[in-house]
């Protein structure tokens, strides 16, 4: 039960939220309205997406008081838990590419891996900037109109149409193209996140002493390069590109990583 | 010297990088513009009451389903034998819909809008998009017959009331009975001792709602509500109603304008008064 502890928290997060979600469109369910551009918590608490919101913004479309309003809560709520605990705790799309994830290692296709060599990590961040360039120049926000996210969203509150072909593309993307392709090398929002979550407080924790360098981490890790300590040194897992799955803390035997509130003066100590 | 020549190929390799990067972010950003704008154009679209103007509701829209959400859930749309929401009238434009994904819209001939007098689908927007403004009166109370969704129009080669067929189907579908549709009367000369009953749409009445679209008797119908962008002409300033005095107002700082063509910018001839028309 051990290795899957968080796995099942971040499924039952995910589930229940969409569970909410679309009890409020079938049901009239006032807990978790509208989807995750803009919601409506308990009735009354606003809460929007900050990239969509930039997006909007972009466009040259003042945006009422209660999307801003919403926009800042999910700001500071990711600033502290962690900026991408939203992809890997919240997003529907991390299931659709964990399970292509997941049958790429059982399928062993990571073994014939191509050097994709136009396709960096960074190449998400190129895309954040240019969606609200694209929003700008067309007057429309322009990554909603293919954001894989509130499509499947949508699609599983009010039906899903042609919606499902583009979760369809990015499961076999992730699976025959490009490792981790959608979530960390193209996703926008992802990105987003990313420079949310820079400093934010939660944090996973290596223990240098403990490892035993069995690497286990860095084969389930979708960020294996945020892993860059492990058997090297004992610090935190500080890169923003974290989502904070808790996957690594599942699967090591060794107790040598955990999660952690980030101390920022604990750091100072160890400088000197 | 190999030192150098690292810092040579370091130099190289960046710009090369550089260039490959903003290239391909043209390229990327081209593709994304032209796609984008191509799947926003949807001219035939009716969108939930209160909504602004097309270009600008496709900017503020954020596509957060509140509004569809309100409508499903709204009193009115509760089966009371099973406690359940009927299908609503707004829906959320997936793919396959040839709308914009997303947004709002509604398909009068599915389900119409029902002009709920509390309009549950306006005041949940949070982003703007649909303006509580334009469906309030003067004292700031909502009032769903400002709503202005679209414009019914008579295609009257399929209207049976324009062959000399007595019906008034959409006539008394229309929520607003006499003010949105009125009935104008003219003597049927075929037969000479019927008459013509013909449904009038009155565009300052009429706020699209869809309710004489599904009630229309013929096989498609021959009243449909059209957007307004689509549905309404202009006369423009040329033209000013000399009788009434609220529309010359519309004048008073108008500013001459002389336009020259090719044929103006010679003297016009004058050839009702130079006697050389014959």
């Amino acid at each position: 039960m051990k290795n899957i502890k968080y796995l099942l928290l971040r499924r039952a997060t995910q589930i229940g939220l969409l569970i909410l979600y679309f009890g409020a469109n079938a049901y009239g369910w006032n807990i978790l309205a509208g989807t995750f551009g803009s919601s409506l918590l308990f009735g009354f608490i606003p809460l929007a997406d900050p990239y969509t919101t930039l997006q909007v913004l972009a466009t040259g479309f003042v945006l009422g008081a209660d999307v801003l309003l919403g926009a800042l809560i999910i700001t500071v709520f990711y600033m502290v838990v962690g900026g991408r605990a939203f992809c890997s705790w919240v997003c529907p799309i991390n299931m659709v590419t964990d399970l292509a994830n997941w049958l790429r290692r059982k399928l062993k296709l990571d073994k014939e891996e191509v050097n994709y060599r136009f396709l960096k990590r960074n190449t998400r961040y190129w895309i954040m900037v240019l969606g609200l360039i694209v929003s700008a120049t067309v007057g429309v926000a322009a990554f909603e109109v293919l954001s894989p996210i509130t499509i499947m969203q949508r699609g599983i509150i009010f039906g899903f149409g042609m919606g499902f072909a583009v979760v369809l593309a990015i499961f076999l993307f992730d699976l025959f193209g490009v490792k981790n392709g959608w979530c960390g090398h193209l996703c926008p929002l992802g990105a987003g996140y990313s420079l949310i979550g820079k400093a934010s407080l939660i944090r996973v924790d290596h223990d240098h002493e403990a490892c035993t360098n069995c690497m286990k981490c860095k084969i389930v890790c979708p960020e294996n390069h945020v892993l860059h300590m492990v058997n090297k040194e004992s610090i935190m897992v500080t890169d923003g590109e974290c989502t904070n799955c808790g996957r690594c803390i599942d699967v090591c035997d060794d107790d040598a990583l955990n999660f952690s509130i980030r101390s920022f003066a604990k750091k100072k100590i160890e400088n000197n | 010297m190999a030192n150098s020549n690292n810092k040579k190929t370091d130099r190289r390799k960046f710009f090369a990088t550089t260039l490959q990067s903003v290239g391909l972010t043209a390229l990327g950003g081209m593709l994304w513009s032209g796609y984008t704008h191509e799947v926003k154009a949807s001219p035939l679209v009716l969108r939930p009451p209160g909504a602004i103007k097309e270009d600008d509701f496709l900017k503020a829209c954020i596509k957060c389903g509140l509004c569809a959400e309100a409508c499903q859930n709204r009193e009115t749309n509760i089966d009371k034998e099973t406690g359940l929401a009927k299908v609503g009238t707004l829906k959320m434009a997936k793919g396959g819909d040839h709308r914009l994904i997303g947004t709002p819209f509604f398909i009068p001939t599915e389900v119409p809008c029902y002009m709920c007098e509390d309009i549950p689908c306006v005041p949940v927007c949070p982003s703007g998009a649909l303006d509580q403004l334009t469906v309030s009166n003067d004292k700031g109370e909502l009032d769903i017959n400002k709503a202005s969704m679209g414009l019914a129009v008579v295609h009257k080669e399929s209207c049976i009331a324009f062959w000399g067929i007595q019906c008034d189907a959409c006539y008394r579908a229309c929520p607003l009975l006499g003010e949105a549709i009125t009935i104008e009367m003219h003597r049927n000369e075929r037969t000479g001792k019927h008459t013509f009953m013909l449904p009038i749409v009155n565009d300052n009445a009429c706020t699209g709602c869809g309710l004489c679209e599904i009630a229309c008797v013929t096989e498609k119908p021959a009243i449909f509500v059209l957007p307004n962008e689509v549905s309404k002409g202009k006369a423009g300033d040329h033209y000013v109603k000399g009788w009434d005095k609220e529309d010359e107002k519309r004048i008073e700082n108008a500013e001459a304008e002389e336009t020259t063509t090719e044929r103006s910018s010679q003297s016009s001839s004058d050839y009702l008064n130079s006697g050389d028309l014959y």
